[in-house]
């Protein structure tokens, strides 16, 4: 997936990589994209809900070896 | 209206003040505004690390000598070990790349966290303002506390 910027979370665990993307997505216009790559598992339910909440769009998780990939488009 | 989140802090171990900045950093993060109440042991928490904690009367001066707090001096709640446990714990927390419960303090403040040190326990221990950080935000009691927590969607007693 194509993302605008990158943030890497790796070795980070809760609540910092959800704490970075909140700052990172402030940074970017609404469309754009943000990748987060991260390793801690809490991501996989942590990041939709905070979609939810924030009223961001999840657009995809990727599961790879090493860790994750989410890609979230700003959304307002 | 932005969703408000209040967390009394009234335990003073280094464990129980990381769930508490935890679940704040995560709830700022979330868009929701969030106040912390600093209360009874909780205060030691927010106390400055450095110089001594002045207060009149000897029953005070023996309870702040023994009590004397900062992000720095927080045993944990269990296995402290005479901190040998803490340091333990220090060190399993760096290799983690977590953050201190000094970082947590400052990354919940650029957040926009509010502090709040209760007056009332101030009163009791013979705490002074100039006891804590420069980040407290305001010395309040019950009645702040209770009319922003009835405005709450979570409101947390760590």
């Amino acid at each position: 997936m194509k993302a605008d910027a990158t943030l890497d979370c790796i070795g980070l665990y809760c609540p910092m990589p959800i704490a970075h993307t909140a700052n990172k997505l402030k940074e970017l216009e609404v469309g754009q994209v943000l990748e987060i790559l991260a390793d801690d598992e809490g991501i996989k339910e942590d990041m939709p809900a905070w979609c939810r909440a924030t009223g961001n769009e999840l657009l995809g998780i990727e599961e790879e070896a090493g860790g994750y990939k989410v890609y979230i488009k700003k959304s307002k | 209206m932005q969703e408000k989140v209040t967390l009394v802090v009234f335990s003073g171990e280094m464990d129980k003040a990381l769930a508490a900045f935890n679940i704040a950093i995560g709830a700022v993060s979330m868009g929701m505004e969030v106040t912390m109440f600093f209360t009874f042991w909780g205060l030691n928490i927010i106390k400055r690390n450095e110089g001594s904690i002045k207060s009149r009367g000897i029953m005070r001066k023996m309870l702040n000598f023994m009590n004397r707090g900062g992000s720095k001096r927080l045993p944990l709640s269990k296995f402290h070990m005479f901190g040998l446990g803490k340091w333990m714990m220090g060190k399993l927390m760096r290799d983690a790349k977590f953050p201190s419960v000094d970082e947590l303090i400052a990354t919940a403040r650029e957040a926009g966290v509010k502090f709040i040190a209760c007056t009332n326990s101030m009163g009791i221990m013979g705490i002074s303002k100039e006891a804590f950080i420069p980040e407290v935000d305001s010395f309040a009691g019950v009645a702040t506390y209770l009319a922003e927590a009835k405005e709450g969607k979570v409101n947390l007693f760590i």
